[in-house]
C-alpha cells in the first residue's frame, strides 16, 4: 500500500511498459497477434474496474460483465438503430453504465459482503436475460451486427488492426492513469479502509454508503467503457457479452496478477489470454485448468504474483530500514499524574 | 379451474426441486458462513453421473439416482476437505472465489467429457396420469413425492438423531457448537455429504423433464440462493417454504404473465425484498 | 462533556442496555466495568453510533448525537477503538495511520483526477498528523515496520494512534490492554493518562482491575445491562452491590 508502487518504483518502470506496448505492433508477427492483444487490453480496462470495487473496496461484484454489456449495447443500439454518431454513443456508454451502477449500488451496497455478491449475481442474470429476451431493443439472441468502427480521426482509419490497437492502448493507458491517481490518493486509502472493515472505517469518520457507491460507480464506468471499446472493435455483440463467465475470467486475471494492486490485474489480463492462446487446446476448456488454478491461488498465493512480490519487497525494505536506523529504545512515557507508581 | 390446478402441480414440482437444492445450500451455509457457488455444479454433476451410469453402464434409473447421490456426496466432501477447510480463516472473498473455481472446473470437465450438447435422460416413468381432467406426467408426480419424502426424511434425521441435532446446532452457531465439544470436522463433512446427495438426487429427478446440459446448474443455484436469502441462511424450514414460494411464483408467473421472463421472477423477488429489508425476510441477528 | 440519559437498547424482548444514565467530565478518565455480557461493548456501540438506541439520549459536548451514524459521530470528535484491532497487515505502520485524518479533509474525486493542490496539501497534513500521533504513543521508531510484524502491545498503541489522528475530543477505548502482559499494561495505562492530561476525555472498558483502580477518575459498573453503581475507585471498591455482583468478596479488603 506504499505510495510508490514498489515493483515500478518510479515512472520509468511504467514508461518501459508503455514503450513495449507502443513497439508491439512492430514486433508482433501478424495482425492476429494484434487482435489478441487488443482484446486483452479491452478486458484489462474492465478488469481494472472490477479491481477497484473488489480488490480495493472489498465488495465482489458479480454483475460486472453485465455492466460491460450495458456499455457495449449502448454503443450498438445507438449507432446501429438510431444512427447516433459513434463517439457520442461511446461517451454515453460509460455514463449510462455509471447511472445504472448508481441505482444498483444504492440498493445493493447496504448488504453485507456475500449478500452483495449474491445480489449482484442475480442482477447480472437479470441483465443477461433482459438483453436476450427484449428483442425489440437489443435484437435478442441474434445480437447487433454491423456496428460502425470509430470514425476517422485526423485521417487515421480505425478499421484496420494497427490503428485499432493504438486506440485501445490509448484508453487502457488513460484508465490506468486515472486508477493510479485514485488508489494512491486519500480516496484510495478510504476505499482500502472500507475493505479492511466497515466498523473501523466508520469509526474513522468514513461515510460508508457514499464511498462504496463512488467506488462502485467508478468501477462500472470502466466496465461500460470497456464494453464500448469492445463494440467498436469487434463490431458485433450478442447477449453472451453479459455472461457471468466473463466476470469469472476477470476474477482469474485479478487473482493471478494480484488483487488490490495496480499492476496485477493488468498483467493477469494480458498474460492469461496469451497463455490460453498458446495452449490452444485449452481454449474452450480453459476452466478445467483455471478452476483448480483459482482454488490453488486463493489458498496458497492469495495476493497473486505481483501482490506477493510486492509484500516480500516491502518487508525487505522495512527490515533494511530497521537495521539501518539505530534501534531506538521504546519511549518510556514518564509516570505522571496523581496516581503515583503502579504495579501489576 | 383445471388450468389453475395444473399450475399448482407445476409449482409443487418446481418447488420440490428447488427446495432440495436450497436445503443443501442452507445447511452448508450454516457451516461455512459463505454461499457455496459450486453447489449448482454439484447439481449438474449429479445429472451427469446418473447419465453416465444409465448410458455407459446400462443400469436403470434408480441406480442412476443412487449413483448420483453417492458421487456428488463424494465430490462435495472432497471440496470441503481440500478447499474450504484450508480456507476457513481466510476472508469471505477467498471462499467465494474458491467455490467459483470448483464450479468452473466441474462445468468445464463435464463439457470436456460429454460436450456442450443437450442430452436426454430416460426415465421409466413416461406415462401420463389423469385425475379428473388434470394431466400429470408421472415423472412430475415422482418429483413431488420424492421431494417431500426426502425432505421428510431429512427433517426426521435432523430432529431425531444425535448427528442431525449436531448439524443443526453447528448450522446455527458454529463457535458455540465447538465450545460444547462437537467434532466440527466430522459434522462439516457429513453436512457437505448430505447437501451434495440432495443436490445430485434433485438433478436426477428433474433431468428427464429438463434435459442434461453443462450449464443446467446455473439458474437453479442462483434461485437457490434467492431462496435461502429469503428463507433465512441456515434455516431448514426457510429453505423448504422458500423453495415452494419460488416454485409457485415461477409456475404461475410463467403461465399467467410470460414464459420468456419467468426466470427473472426469482431474481426480481430477491431484488425487491433485499431493497426493502437488507437483512432478508427472516433475519436472525448479526450475520 | 458526555451526558447519557436513560440509554436503552432492546433486541427483541431482551434489553442489552437498560436505562443507563451517567455523565463524564472533560479531561477525565472513566472506566466501564462489569461481568462478561453486562452490555459494556453494546453501551459503547450506542454512544458511538454503531447501533441506534431504542430510547434515551446521548449529549456530546452539549450536542444531541442520539441516533447519528458512527461516521457522523466520529466527525464530531468521538473516536473509538475495538477489541480486535484490524490493521492493514501488509502495509507499514505509518501507511496504516494516514487514513486516520481523512475525516478532516475535503478532497473528492475531482481533486484526485486533477491532482489538485488541495489534495496534495491534505495528504501532507494527514501524513504529518499520522507521524504526530505515532510519536505521541511512543512508536516513532516503528514507523516503517510492516504492521503485521509488530507485537500485540505495539498494535494496541497503533490503534490508539489511529484514533488520535482523527483529532478527537473524546476517546472510547474497548479493552485497550487486551492480550497484553502486566508490565506492558502499566505502559499503556501511562499512555492513557498522558492522553487525558493533554485535554482528551477517555472512556475505557477493561477487565484488569488493578489498572482501572489506579487509572480511573470515575467508574461505571454495569450488570445485565443496568447501571448498578457509579463513583470513584475507592467508592466502588467499598460498594457492597458491586462487590457482590462482580468483584467478589476477596477484593473487599484491597
Amino acid at each position: 500500500m506504499k505510495i510508490r508502487s514498489p515493483l515500478f518504483n518510479s515512472t520509468t518502470g511504467w514508461l518501459l511498459l508503455l514503450a513495449l506496448a507502443i513497439a508491439f505492433p512492430f514486433l508482433a508477427g501478424n495482425d492476429y497477434h494484434l487482435t489478441v492483444m487488443s482484446t486483452a487490453y479491452i478486458y484489462a480496462v474492465a478488469t481494472i474496474g472490477l479491481n477497484l470495487i473488489t480488490g480495493y473496496t472489498g465488495q465482489y461484484n458479480l454483475a460486472h460483465s453485465g455492466f460491460m454489456a450495458v456499455g457495449a449495447y449502448t454503443v450498438g443500439i445507438l449507432t446501429v438503430d438510431h444512427q447516433v454518431p459513434f463517439w457520442i454513443a461511446f461517451f454515453l456508454a460509460g455514463v449510462f453504465a455509471a447511472i445504472l451502477g448508481f441505482f444498483v449500488g444504492i440498493v445493493s451496497l447496504r448488504l453485507k459482503t456475500h449478500f452483495f455478491s449474491i445480489f449482484t449475481l442475480c442482477v447480472g442474470y437479470i441483465m443477461y436475460l433482459v438483453i436476450e429476451k427484449w428483442e425489440s431493443l437489443t435484437h435478442g439472441t441474434v445480437g447487433i451486427i454491423g456496428i460502425p468502427a470509430p470514425p476517422d480521426v485526423a485521417g487515421i482509419d480505425f478499421t484496420s488492426p494497427r490503428p485499432q490497437y493504438y486506440l485501445v492502448l490509448f484508453f487502457l493507458v488513460a484508465s490506468l492513469w486515472i486508477m493510479h491517481r485514485i488508489v494512491r490518493s486519500l480516496l484510495g486509502r478510504t476505499f482500502m479502509a472500507i475493505r479492511n472493515g466497515d466498523d473501523l472505517a466508520q469509526a474513522l469518520g468514513i461515510n460508508l454508503m457514499r464511498n462504496k457507491l463512488l467506488a462502485f460507480m467508478l468501477s462500472v464506468f470502466f466496465a461500460g467503457l470497456a464494453g464500448a471499446l469492445y463494440a467498436g472493435f469487434v463490431r458485433f455483440i450478442g447477449p453472451g457479452v453479459a455472461s457471468v463467465e466473463h466476470t469469472f475470467d476477470m476474477t482469474m486475471y485479478m487473482l493471478v496478477g494480484g488483487i488490490g494492486t495496480l499492476l496485477g490485474p493488468l498483467l493477469g489480463a494480458i498474460g492469461v489470454p496469451w497463455l490460453t492462446q498458446y495452449l490452444q487446446v485449452l481454449q474452450d476448456y480453459r476452466f478445467v485448468v483455471f478452476g483448480p488454478l483459482l482454488v490453488i491461488l486463493v489458498i496458497f498465493l492469495p495476493y497473486g504474483i505481483v501482490g506477493t512480490y510486492m509484500n516480500r519487497k516491502r518487508r525487505k525494505e522495512a527490515l533494511a530500514a530497521q537495521a539501518a536506523a539505530p534501534a531506538a529504545p521504546r519511549n518510556v512515557t514518564p509516570i505522571s499524574g496523581a496516581k503515583g507508581a503502579t504495579h501489576a | 379451474m383445471e388450468l389453475f390446478l395444473q399450475q399448482v402441480l407445476n409449482g409443487l414440482t418446481l418447488g420440490g426441486v428447488y427446495s432440495l437444492v436450497a436445503l443443501g445450500l442452507t445447511l452448508v451455509y450454516g457451516i461455512l458462513h459463505v454461499p457455496n457457488f459450486a453447489h449448482g455444479a454439484f447439481y449438474m454433476a449429479g445429472a451427469y453421473s446418473a447419465f453416465f451410469i444409465m448410458t455407459k453402464l446400462g443400469l436403470n434409473y434408480w441406480w442412476g439416482m443412487l449413483g448420483a447421490a453417492v458421487v456428488v456426496a463424494l465430490i462435495s466432501v472432497l471440496s470441503e476437505r481440500l478447499v474450504f477447510h484450508p480456507l476457513r480463516k481466510a476472508p469471505y472473498l477467498h471462499h467465494m472465489i474458491a467455490s467459483i473455481g470448483i464450479l468452473l472446473f466441474l462445468e468445464a470437465g463435464a463439457q470436456a467429457i460429454w460436450g456442450a450438447d443437450f442430452h436426454r435422460m430416460d426415465t421409466p416413468y413416461t406415462q401420463l396420469l389423469e385425475f379428473g381432467g388434470l394431466t400429470l406426467p408421472a415423472q412430475r408426480l415422482l418429483i413431488i413425492v420424492a421431494a417431500f419424502l426426502l425432505v421428510g426424511l431429512l427433517q426426521l434425521f435432523l430432529k431425531k438423531t444425535v448427528t442431525g441435532a449436531t448439524i443443526v446446532a453447528m448450522a446455527q452457531n458454529r463457535e458455540g457448537a465447538a465450545l460444547v465439544g462437537i467434532d466440527a470436522t466430522r459434522v462439516a463433512m457429513m453436512t457437505f455429504a448430505i447437501a451434495g446427495a440432495l443436490a445430485g438426487m434433485a438433478a436426477v429427478l428433474y433431468a428427464p423433464i429438463n434435459l442434461v446440459y453443462t450449464s443446467m446448474g446455473n439458474l437453479v443455484i442462483t434461485k437457490a440462493f434467492v431462496i435461502i436469502v429469503l428463507g433465512g441462511m441456515g434455516s431448514v424450514p426457510g429453505a423448504i417454504v422458500g423453495g415452494l414460494i419460488i416454485g409457485f411464483a415461477e409456475a404461475f408467473g410463467a403461465f399467467y404473465i410470460s414464459t420468456d421472463y419467468k426466470d427473472i421472477i426469482a431474481f426480481a423477488l430477491l431484488v425487491l425484498i433485499l431493497s426493502v429489508r437488507p437483512q432478508g425476510l427472516f433475519a436472525k441477528g448479526a450475520h | 462533556m458526555l451526558e447519557i440519559t436513560s440509554l436503552t437498547k432492546r433486541f427483541g424482548g431482551l434489553a442489552a442496555v437498560n436505562d443507563v444514565s451517567i455523565g463524564f467530565a472533560r479531561g477525565t478518565i472513566n472506566a466501564i466495568i462489569g461481568p462478561n455480557g453486562a452490555g459494556k461493548t453494546t453501551f459503547f456501540n450506542l454512544v458511538s453510533g454503531a447501533i441506534a438506541p431504542t430510547s434515551g439520549k446521548v449529549l456530546f459536548d452539549g450536542r444531541d448525537v442520539t441516533g447519528l451514524r458512527a461516521d457522523q459521530v466520529a466527525r464530531l470528535g468521538m473516536a473509538r477503538t475495538f477489541q480486535s484491532t484490524t490493521l492493514f497487515d501488509t502495509a507499514t505502520v505509518l501507511d496504516n495511520l494516514i487514513v486516520g485524518h481523512r475525516l478532516r479533509t475535503q478532497s473528492g474525486l475531482l481533486d484526485v483526477i486533477l491532482g489538485s493542490k488541495r489534495l496534495k496539501d491534505e495528504e501532507r497534513v494527514c501524513r504529518e498528523k499520522a507521524r504526530a500521533a505515532l510519536d505521541f504513543v511512543g512508536l516513532s521508531h516503528v514507523e516503517n515496520r510492516i504492521a503485521g510484524d509488530i507485537s500485540q502491545e505495539e498494535r494496541k498503541r497503533v490503534a490508539f494512534a489511529l484514533a488520535l489522528s482523527t483529532d478527537p475530543t473524546l476517546l472510547l477505548l474497548d479493552e485497550p490492554a487486551g492480550g497484553v502482559n502486566p508490565e506492558e499494561t502499566v505502559g499503556l495505562a501511562n499512555l492513557i493518562r498522558k492522553m487525558a492530561d493533554s485535554g482528551l476525555t477517555v472512556c475505557l472498558i477493561e477487565h484488569k482491575m488493578d489498572m482501572i483502580m489506579n487509572l480511573a477518575d470515575k467508574i461505571l459498573v454495569l450488570n445485565y445491562g443496568e447501571k448498578i453503581a457509579e463513583g470513584t475507585p475507592s467508592e466502588i471498591r467499598a460498594n457492597p452491590v458491586v462487590i457482590e455482583a462482580y468483584l467478589g468478596s476477596e477484593h473487599a479488603a484491597a
